[in-house]
Formats: structure tokens, sequence, C-alpha cells
């Protein structure tokens, strides 16, 4: 089926989401759809979704012009979404999900779950899913509930598939098979929109690459353009995608965590017997698919998890069963991984989150009451430095962009003296020209000597940063390898594999 | 990729976005641990929205109270009804009798609230506004410690039982200890203050040791206080010698809040102390290092939890220092305006009407004020509507309870009044911006 998208335009207020947008997608094609968080792809594909209608332009298929009022509509037409969250519930089984919307029902009103297995088993016998109809999706690992949701969009007679970030939360093996399986639908006759910011993957299965920023079509580019080129594309400008350091010139071991296990709320164990060490001046990586034990970690070491056993200490001096603000005090500065829920009040002004985590005493306090003049000259002071862009210091952080949030949560933690940096997923979801900066600052921190750890789940980030990489798996340290660990060795410790000669070569390894 | 297992980690490995909130937040379900319970986040952004929503709402939903309580005036109204009889011979008569009874009662309590010139003397005329302060000094109060508490994230309904407590500790050391003049007074203010504080910190205290919900327990106190004061003002310690009445012996008048304006006019010292209340409220909130702790754990608990602030401690704080403020609602009832003995009924419906008034004044400090002397003129007015025109006070009741809807339900209001959606600012604009280019180009063309 052809898809093309004629003009379309959206707006939200004094925004405009998408300037008078054109893409067309040839049937049997992977068209990647490439931008910034925040460029309109989004928008553009809720738009083709029917959950917003366009202000104008209008959607093409097989040369009828659509209108939809809804995703019923759109699915109806013959669109298909795998969402970035999955919308699948975990409770019920394969076949049920797949079923749910369009639910088939026999005599009074009881569900035909025989024909939803064997739609099931049609089609991931058709692509090689090897899906189980009967197994619950809670059960699944996140890569097949993909596959789920695949069949769930096929089941509808999908002959347009958008993939919505689809490999955001897929190890580097889990990515390969769904490339795999973009090619084999491909080849089915599926259009597919594959929506990415992540350069690599686009090259490798696209077709071709459309290029989206700030709401407009900035250009057309071809598989084989290099990765400098459409990141230039992407942002407008040229972009340093690697990070520029010296060689780290580790001191001694400022934080040893011994024998540390985490338990949650629940009663499972989720971070299991972990043994590391970061040394002052280095930056030490934490990889890792979401959800591997990384959050719990670095919560525990900021005295944010109950249940903690195991021994961790700063400088000799311990911080286990310490509160937050003890933590705090002894000198932690912490990016948590989700800074709206975590990490900033969204209704506090940039001056007032620059001071959360310092509302005890001077200087921002003195005598219970708050010392706004200085806060304001602070506010502005730092700001400037750490280049957040804003209306002025008075504006409400929710209101910023997804970079200039987390240059504020950056600015607050660095301004403090520092013992240790604890940076989690410190650049996801924002714009590139803010990850440059981040990484900078995360460099810079480092080179005065004080010891870093950074959590992060994209591996490009952790090549770029580490100098040595920690890779977790199921809660435990699978290995902790060398910053120039290739990436294929990466990904298999990310799986949980051990690749021979990793850990004879490390001799902190001593979790695993 | 088949024997990649599941993730251990995440609790509900569908979606990412789930796992990193449920573990921000440790708390649910998990009676071990108990730390504070954070509602899902789109309760928190609900209530955020009602609790502090622009000043503009607020007027909105007072005028279109007041609107529809002048349709019911207009629909209840006998002579309305019998006009409305012959409506298709003569309509004039009935939009005659309506305006007549709804101005008629509107007049009526603008003449009750706040100044009735068909009285004879200066002194009589202006005692209306007397009134209606003297009636918003507790409302002002108890809306001060509700209001509070909205900002710290806390529904605080407990102020009928934080008033009854302060009252019985007030009047207790009010006709029982026999002090000397000013001593007695703050001592008794004191003893008021201290006792709702407790009673509100009863509710913080089991809401951040055990993770009870303030809603429930708050109610639930209510019910202790009431039970509690009716069973003491049946025994010596707080029954009027000699008497068979629940109702306590009258207040030393060494303990009596003295009168602003002399004894011809009810308004005391009360509303003195309530605008000083007003004023550290709002330094509290504004410019103290507790309020801005109180304000970021209103806003956002996980974020304040991250950046080191003792989330528990402050709901503690919050609540005692709400229940000191609705305690001195109570105060004022027991030393300012029943001063000859109370019963259990003292707190007189205070408690809840101060919920209504801390959402209309949108939980700020000044805020709260103007709106509980809008509250106080509407049952100052209320009586006046009710004697001179006949009027049920009840349709001032559905005035305030309509406010409360209409407050709850912002884009009603907004709807009504076409107002834009804050949250996508500026939709207005976006239309007219292309207008004149089409408009041009049509000059031109007719050129």
């Amino acid at each position: 089926m052809k898809l093309e998208l004629r003009g379309i335009t959206k707006r939200f207020g004094a925004l405009t989401a998408n300037d008078h947008i054109d893409l067309t997608v040839e049937p049997g094609e992977i068209h990647a759809l490439l931008g910034e968080n925040g460029a309109g792809k989004s928008t553009l594909m809720n738009v083709l979704y029917g959950l917003y209608q366009a202000d104008e332009g209008e959607i093409v298929l097989d040369e009828v012009v659509q209108h939809f009022a809804g995703p019923g509509d759109a699915m109806n037409a013959g669109i298909g979404m795998v969402h970035q969250h999955f919308m699948l519930i975990p409770v019920f089984t394969v076949a049920e999900n797949v079923m749910l919307g369009h639910e088939q029902t026999g005599f009074a009103g009881q569900l035909d779950l025989v024909a939803a297995r064997k739609v099931v088993r049609e089609i991931s016998n058709r692509f090689g899913f090897h899906v189980d109809p009967d197994a619950l999706v809670g059960d699944l690992p996140v890569g097949v509930q993909q596959r789920v949701e695949i069949i769930k969009a096929l089941s509808r007679d999908a002959r347009v598939l958008v993939f919505d970030e689809p490999t955001a939360v897929l190890t580097p093996q889990e990515t390969d098979e769904l490339m795999a399986i973009m090619r084999q639908l491909k080849e089915s006759g599926t259009s597919i929109v594959f929506i990415t910011h992540k350069l690599r993957e686009v090259r490798e299965v696209a077709d071709r690459i459309t290029v989206i920023r700030l709401g407009k079509v900035v250009g057309e580019a071809s598989p084989t353009a290099t990765n400098a080129e459409l990141a230039s594309l992407m942002v407008g400008r040229a972009v340093e995608l690697t990070v520029q350091k010296d060689p780290a010139k580790p001191g001694a071991a400022a934080l040893v965590v011994d024998n540390l296990s985490v338990i949650d709320p629940r009663g499972q164990v989720v971070v299991r017997d972990v043994s590391f060490d970061v040394k002052a001046g280095e930056i030490l990586a934490i990889a890792g698919v979401q959800g591997n034990g990384q959050t719990e970690l670095t919560e525990a070491l900021m005295g944010l998890q109950d249940r903690v056993t195991g021994e961790i200490t700063l400088d000799g001096k311990t911080l286990r069963g310490l509160s937050v603000r003890k933590v705090l005090n002894s000198g932690v500065g912490f990016v948590p991984e989700d800074r709206k829920e975590d990490g900033l009040v969204g209704e506090f002004t940039i001056a007032e989150n620059l001071m959360l985590d310092r509302a005890d005493g001077s200087p921002f306090v003195k005598g219970g009451g708050l010392q706004l003049s200085f806060l304001n000259t602070f506010a502005e002071e730092k700001s400037k430095e750490f280049d957040v862009r804003s209306q002025g210091i008075q504006t409400e952080v929710g209101r910023l962009s997804g970079g200039n949030q987390q240059k504020v949560v950056l600015a607050r933690e660095l301004s403090r003296t520092l013992r240790l940096f604890v940076a989690a997923q410190p650049t996801r979801g924002i714009d590139v020209g803010s990850i440059e900066f981040v990484h900078k600052r995360i460099v810079a921190t480092r080179d005065e000597g004080i010891p870093v750890i950074v959590v992060s789940t994209e591996l490009d980030e952790v090549v770029a940063l580490a100098d040595r990489i920690a890779v977790m798996y199921r809660g435990g340290i699978v290995g902790i390898v060398p910053g120039d660990t290739p990436r294929d060795v990466l990904g298999l410790m990310m799986a949980g594999e051990v690749p021979a000669g990793v850990l004879p070569a490390d001799p902190e390894g001593a979790a695993a | 990729m088949s024997d990649s297992p599941v993730t251990p980690g995440s609790q509900a490995p569908v979606t990412p976005a789930s796992s990193a909130a449920a573990s921000g937040s440790p708390a649910s379900g998990s009676p071990a641990s108990g730390p504070a319970v954070e509602p899902p986040s789109r309760w928190r952004k609900a209530f955020n929205e009602i609790i502090g929503g622009s000043v503009m709402i607020s007027v909105l939903a007072v005028v279109l109270a007041i609107v529809a309580g002048g349709i019911l005036i207009a629909v209840t109204d006998e002579n309305v009804q019998k006009a409305a009889g012959y409506f298709f011979a003569r309509p004039g008569d009935t939009f005659a009798e309506i305006w007549k009874s709804v101005s008629g009662a509107y007049v009526a309590l603008f003449q009750g609230a706040v100044f009735n010139p068909k009285r004879p003397e200066f002194v009589d005329q202006i005692k209306p506004i007397t009134e209606t302060l003297t009636f918003a000094t507790p409302l002002i109060a108890a809306g001060l410690g509700v209001g509070l508490a909205f900002r710290v994230g806390m529904f605080n309904i407990g102020g009928r039982g934080q008033m009854l407590i302060a009252a019985a500790c007030a009047g207790w050391v009010g006709f029982t200890l026999h002090l000397p003049w000013g001593i007695h007074l703050v001592v008794a203010i004191l003893a008021g203050v201290i006792g709702g504080g407790i009673w509100g910190g009863i509710a913080g205290l089991l809401k951040a040791r055990t993770g009870a919900h303030e809603v429930i327990v708050t109610i639930m106190l209510n019910y202790v206080a009431f039970y509690l004061v009716s069973y003491l003002l049946r025994t010596p310690v707080l029954q009027a010698p000699g008497s068979n009445n629940p109702k306590s012996p009258p207040i030393d008048a060494t303990a009596v809040l003295p009168d602003l304006l002399g004894p011809q006019f009810n308004l005391h010292l009360g509303f003195i102390i309530v605008i000083a209340a007003t004023v550290f409220v709002w330094w509290l909130l504004n410019r103290s290092s507790l309020g801005f702790k109180f304000r970021a754990v209103g806003l956002n608990p996980n974020a304040a939890r991250v950046a080191g602030i003792d989330v528990k401690n402050m709901y503690v704080y919050a609540m005692l220092i709400s229940g000191a403020l609705v305690g001195l609602a109570g105060v004022f009832q027991v030393l300012g305006t029943v001063t000859t003995g109370f019963s259990s009924g003292i707190d007189a419906g205070i408690g809840f009407d101060a919920i209504t008034v801390a959402l209309l004044g949108r939980s700020k400090p000044w805020g709260i004020f103007v709106a509980g002397i809008l509250f106080g003129a509407f049952k100052a007015g209320g009586f006046a509507m009710q004697a001179s025109q006949g009027i049920p006070i009840d349709i001032v009741l559905v005035v305030q309870s309509l406010i409360v809807l209409f407050i709850a339900a912002p884009p009603l209001v907004r709807a009504v009044f076409r107002l834009p959606d804050p949250a996508n600012p500026k939709k207005p604009k976006a239309p007219k911006t292309p207008k004149p280019a089409v408009e041009t180009r049509e000059a031109v063309a007719a050129k």
C-alpha cells in the first residue's frame, strides 16, 4: 500500500508542531523518519493514526484521500502502529491481547479464543516468530512482547506499519532480530515507517530517510549517508559525535561497593551481590538493558532504598543506611534517571529547583528564611554557566525542553562540592546539542578528580564516556571491562553471556 | 532471542516507564517498609489543578454560582410561579416577577452583609460589614489550615475534630483557670491552638508512619473528637455545675477576646489575630525554608525525597500547623462568638466550610482571606435574606456548594465563558493569524 502525506500541518496554539510535511512511503519500503526528540515525529504519526486531526493537508492511501476521526478509522484503512510503550495487558494471554479491540464472539457473547489462537499461530508461522498464543504477555521478554504488538497490527490486515522508537527497550541482539523482521515484512509487501533517532539502525535497514527538524522536513537522505551527515541534518549544524577526552588519570579507589544486594518492596532481589569500585578521576559506566537493577543500584547508593545489604564506602566512610539528606551532605551529586519525576519540581521556577536539595541551611537559608536575593544571583549565574535557555530564572521548569531541564539538574548537582557524582541516564530524551553539553560537563567533572558513575542504556553513550564499563544483567554485574571493549562483546554481556577472556582481563571483576 | 529471559528488575516489563515510576515510589503495596504512599500522578495532577487553579476560575465560579442561585430563587418564588401560569397571555409579568424576586434576594443579601442604607444611624448602617468580618474570622483561620495542608498535598477533612478539641481546650482554660487579665486570654488561645495542632498532628503521624490515608484518618478523628467532647460535656470536666444540659459554664471575662469596635459590634480581637495568621502563613509558605520544603513535597513528593527532604516529617509538621490553624478557629468560636458556654455543636460546620474557603482561595493565604470574607458575607447576608424576603437560607448553602462544584470542574467554567485552556495556551490566536493574509490577497485581487 502506498502512503502519502501531503502538506500536513498541525498547530498547538502558537507552536507549529508539523509545518507542511510531505512524506511518501512506497509499497514494500522501509522509510525512516529521523529527528531529535521534539522534532515533530510523534505528532506526525499521531495525525496519521487518527489521534490528532491535521489543521491542513491530507492523508492519501493508494490515491484515496482518507479522513481519520480516530485510531479505529486508521486501523480499518490498514494502518498499524507498534508503540514505543507496548499497549498490551500483561495478565492476558497473547491470543487475548491480539483479539482485544475487535473481539469475535460466538453464542451469547462468548469469546472465540480458538479463532484468535489460530490467527496468532498463522502469523507467527508466516514470519517465524515462535510466539505461543497461550503464554501470558507479562511473562514474555520485551523483544517477544514487541512481536505480539506486530502480530496484533498484522492481524488487522495492516499494510502500513509504523514503528515508534521500537529499539529503545531492546538489547543489541534483540534489535538485530527486529531489523530482520522488518526486512521480512517489507518483502511481504508491507510498507514500514520507522521512527528513531538512532543513526546506526537507520542506515542498516532503511530504504529512504526523511529528516525532520522543528516540525519541517529538512532533507531526504539515502542509507549510504554517514552518521555525521545525518546528525548535522538533524540538528542543523555539525555535531561532535565522539566525546573529546584525555585519558583518565585514576587515583585511589574512592567509592567501594562490596557485596551489595537490594530487595525491593515486593521481596524480590533486584540487585544481587554487586561489588565494584570507582577511582577518583575516572568514569565507570554501568551498561545494561533497562530494568536489570541499575535503577535500584543507584537508589541504594543514594539512600533511597530501604532494604540494602552489603557495604558502600566513600573515602573510607560508610554510606549505607544513611538518609538521603546525609548522603547528599557527604558530597554525592545525583542526576536521577527520570528528571521530571525525581529530579525536578515542574511547577517550581528554575531558581527554586536550583536550591531544591539545599533547602536546609546556608547559603540559601538563614534563620529559617529563604535568602531570595542570593538565590536569584546564584540562579542567574548558574543558568548562564550551564547555558539554560529560558525566558528567565522565574520560568517554571516544567515549561523548559528536556535538555534545558537536564541542565538545571546538572547545574544544581555540580555546583555543590562533590566527592562522588552519579548520573543515571543523563541524556535520555534530550536533544543532540544538549547531549554534547552534558557529556562535556561529565568529562570535566571527572577531570577535576571526582569519581563519576554514569548509568546508561545507550551503548553509544557508554562507549563514548566510559573509562571502565560494568555490565549489569538480572541484578548482577556480568563483568567489568575496559572502556574500549568492542560493542559486540558488550552486547553479549548485556544479554547475560560472559564472552571468553573478559574476566581474566579485568582485575576488578570480582562480582560475577 | 528466545532464551533472553524476563528482565527481573522491572516489575511490569510491558512498559519500561512504569518500572521507573514504580521504583520512584517503592511504597505501593509494601506493608513492611511503609514509606509515604504516593497517589498516582494523574490524581495528583487533577488535585493540583483543583487546589491551585487560576484566580479567574475562582471569580467566575462565584459568578456562575450566583447566577444559578438566582435561577433557583426565581423558580421557587410563588409570585413567579403564579405569573408563569399566564405566561403566554402576559409574558412581561413573569419577567417582572423574576426580576423582583431575584434582585430583592440579592439586595437583601448585600444589605445584610455589607451596608444597609435603610437604617437610621450610621453605626447601624455599617453593622452588617462588621458581622460579615465576625463570621469570616474563624472561616479564614480554618481555611488557612486546610489550605496549608492542600499545599503539602494533603486533604485535611478533620477541621471539625480539630476545632472541637481546640474549643474544649481553650474553653476549659477559659472557665477553669482564673488568671489575670491578658495572661488568661493568651494561655487560653495557646491551649486551643496546641489542642488543635495535636489533633491534626495525630493524623499526620499516622500517615507518615503507617501510610494511612489522611482523608480517612481525619474523618474518623472527627467522630472521636465529637464523642469525646460530648462525653466530657456530661462530666464535671466540661459540664456547667448544677446543670443537666451537655453545656459548659461561661468563659471568664478575662479570657474573652475583647471587642474591637466597642460593645455595639460583635467584631472581636480574633479578626486582628487572623490577619496576623494570614501574614504568618504567607511568610511560612513563600519565604521560609520549611514552607519551601512543604511546597516541594506537595508538588512532587518523589523529587523532594530524592533531594533529601524528609517527606514523612513534612507530612507531620504540616498537619501539626494545619491543625493548629484550624484550632484557632475553634478558639475564636469559644472565646469570641459563643462566650456563654459551648456545646458539642460549637464547630458550626466551619471545619467543612473551610474546605470550600481554601478551594475558593486557591490555597493561597490572601486568597483564603478574601474567600473567607465572601463566605462570611454569605452567612451574615443569608439571615437577612431569609428575614426580609422569606427566601430560605438553604439557597445560600446551594450557592456555596455550587461554587465548590464549579471550582472542581475548571473545564466546565472555561467552556461556559469560552476561556482558553491554560495547558494549551494561546489557542484562539492561531486561527486569527492567516486571516489578514487572505484579506490582503483579496484586496490585491480586487484592484
